[in-house]
């Protein structure tokens, strides 16, 4: 546990206190007046003491030297050690892994394979047993996109490798699968899956533009980690207060809103917030196999047309009307040109946005402040003030670390405007693009696997 | 129906391309990560050479009681009568009665070993990680109490809430080998 094996020179002294008197005159002289000098001032009165120890620290500190040394005991008292209980083993760690990969097999076999989605509810429960309420949902896939990006950008971080594979294999599976993790895997995901009573459907236009809020969720949680500045994924998690039972107030607040939310909009987060979600779905699209509604050939009864509660089934398209309308062909050539548009825009954006951004890292905030606002220096108050003014770090410096970060958000806000402009290009885009379908098919990108629609399907295999 | 045939292969190489490119891009990504991975796991940790005693340890913690306690490096202590890190500054006595006591929990047990030597004993039940002990034995003492995240309780969040809010940064990553910087045993490096 504690071994004492390390102890700094500047505390031999004491060290060589524990050897028997006899071996060490000269040192135990030394004690011993300082014992004397100590016992007398604390028959006194305590205020000489205090004095004595602004005395003292004034050297005793930068010698690292102890003020009062360890007495030597006559009563035979052994000391006790401080008790360092070890952290989770990480062979446990490496155990979460194999517990990950099991379950996203099994939501693959489950939702590919055998079709069942009872199946697929008890894996989800399993889930949220162990990697929720178990694991307090920390290790997660969504979350792990962050260490991911600081490993790249902060040269004193290296992730661990259980993150990597945590990160890794969701959309390994994705590619090949579609998105299994979602439906069996992920303990956010099975709380809100739990919860659905009722679910709406929500009109097209209302999903779309909801749907690019994970984007923005993602370009926002990259350019906050990869400047070192927060982690809002896991800040903002709903449902980890839940999984823990603790949390402040605020965050149970919005977990209980997002289940409450949930009975009627299915998913809210997974749809409209998750930034992990953007990943797995840009995999799903070309996802190699995919779950089916039908196990053999459409018969178009249209019996799952209602099952989804997310709105990610898509109908076949009426090919009548879009020849009818003719507008497809000069609509996209229009969307098409306008994308630049759109990057530039967001690129545009973003430069504007950099300073209001860059205002949530400590050390920008901290040194606007001090700027801003001069007499804040006299603020007792403000702890942040306090500790950087005793720190002994001149303005100058903190100005140039904030300024350093600055630029990093200059660039990075920009960067992240563009892939966002880019986005709602193609998101646009895509709302022209005509693909002809025959059958009730899976949206790729939106379905979550949960084999809820196979249930309606009466083709039989 | 060769017509829709030829449809189809294209969709299904163009499918099949994008598919191997994020494959691909995936792979990059890893092998990126893979040159600088570590085995070993991260755990937080305070620095108790940085820590300032503000007194955000117990507030800031997503876990109530906060996982930062107070911990004795028995080794520092001077096993004084008069604690600074006990007793109030203002303290009528020196005594154990409650008046007299700098923890706002009473969690640290005082037992008489000796004229004139007392032992200080931390009950982590009781603890809070408000670290007013701290600044006292800090300030008046040898620094022998003081704050580390005790990992039995900490849940190891992904971020740290205390570290974003530390004003001295004094709370990192840790590998979990070295899960502890418990003074005396860990020293600072200058």
């Amino acid at each position: 546990m504690n071994q004492k094996t390390n102890i700094e020179s500047s505390y031999k002294l004491q060290a060589n206190s524990h050897k028997p008197l006899v071996n060490s005159n000269l040192l135990s002289k030394m004690n011993t007046e300082n014992w004397d000098c100590k016992l007398a001032v604390m028959k006194y009165a305590k205020f000489v003491l205090f004095t004595f120890a602004f005395f003292l620290s004034t050297f005793a500190l930068s010698a690292q030297q102890q003020r009062f040394p360890k007495p030597e005991f006559d009563s035979g008292y052994t000391q006790p050690s401080p008790v360092t209980p070890e952290p989770r083993a990480l062979a446990l760690e490496y155990f979460d892994v194999l517990v990950l990969l099991l379950v996203l097999s099994a939501a693959t076999y489950l939702a590919l394979k055998s079709r069942s989605r009872q199946g697929i509810l008890w894996l989800s429960i399993f889930t949220l047993a162990y990697f929720g309420f178990y694991r307090n949902g920390c290790i997660c896939s969504i979350g792990s996109i962050q260490n991911m990006v600081l490993s790249f950008f902060d040269p004193g971080y290296s992730v661990s490798i259980t993150t990597l594979l945590f990160f890794l294999l969701p959309l390994l599976f994705a590619l090949f699968f579609g998105r299994v993790f979602c439906a069996g895997a992920c303990p956010l995901g099975a709380i809100q899956d739990l919860v659905i009573m009722k679910p709406i459907s929500l009109p097209k236009w209302l999903n779309k533009t909801l749907g690019l809020i994970p984007y923005i969720y993602l370009a926002l949680a990259v350019l906050f980690a990869a400047t070192g500045t927060d982690f809002i994924i896991c800040r903002y998690d709903p449902f980890v207060g839940i999984f823990r039972m603790d949390a402040k107030f605020h965050m149970i607040v919005l977990g209980v809103a997002f289940l409450l939310m949930g009975m009627f909009v299915a998913r809210p987060y997974c749809r409209f917030l998750c930034p992990y979600g953007v990943l797995l779905s840009w995999m799903s699209r070309f996802s190699k196999w995919h779950l089916a509604i039908t196990p053999s050939k459409c018969i178009q009864c249209k019996l799952c047309t209602t099952s989804c509660p997310f709105d990610a089934i898509d109908f076949p398209t009426n090919e009548k009307e879009v020849v009818k309308s003719g507008l497809g062909p000069k609509r996209f050539v229009t969307y098409a040109l306008i994308i630049p548009l759109w990057v530039a825009l967001g690129v545009f954006v973003g430069n504007r946005s950099h300073t209001f951004l860059s205002k949530a890292n400590p050390t920008v905030y901290l040194a606007e402040l001090m700027i801003s606002k001069p007499e804040i220096k006299d603020d007792l108050d403000n702890i942040d003030v306090q500790t950087f003014r005793a720190s002994g770090e001149s303005m100058d410096e903190l100005v140039l670390e904030a300024e350093a970060i600055r630029d990093k958000f200059y660039t990075g806000s920009m960067i992240a405007g563009g892939f966002l402009g880019l986005v709602i290009g193609m998101t646009l885009l895509n709302t022209v693009v005509f693909r002809k379908r025959q059958d009730y098919e899976p949206h790729k990108g939106n379905c979550l696997s949960c084999a809820r629609c196979v249930d309606y399907c009466p083709v039989e295999k | 129906m060769e017509k829709k045939n030829k449809a189809q292969s294209r969709r299904k190489f163009i499918r099949n391309g994008a598919r191997l490119s994020l494959l691909l891009s995936l792979g990059a990504v890893s092998a990126a990560a893979l040159r600088k991975v570590t085995t070993d796991g991260y755990v937080w940790q305070i620095d108790p050479f940085k820590c300032t005693q503000c007194g955000r340890c117990a507030t800031e913690c997503v876990m109530t009681p906060s996982a930062v306690k107070c911990i004795h490096a028995f080794d520092l202590c001077g096993y004084c009568d008069l604690c600074g890190g006990y007793l109030k500054p203002d303290a009528n006595a020196r005594s154990t009665a409650a008046e007299n006591q700098l923890c706002p929990t009473a969690a640290i047990e005082r037992k008489f070993i000796e004229e004139p030597y007392f032992e200080y004993h931390i009950n982590e039940d009781l603890c809070i990680g408000c670290a007013k002990c701290v600044k006292g034995c800090t300030s008046f003492g040898n620094g022998s109490l003081h704050l580390q995240i005790m990992h039995h309780l900490c849940v190891n969040c992904n971020e740290c809430s205390i570290a974003r809010v530390c004003p001295s940064d004094a709370i990192s990553r840790v590998q979990a080998s070295e899960a502890y910087k418990v003074k005396g045993s860990w020293t600072n490096p200058t």
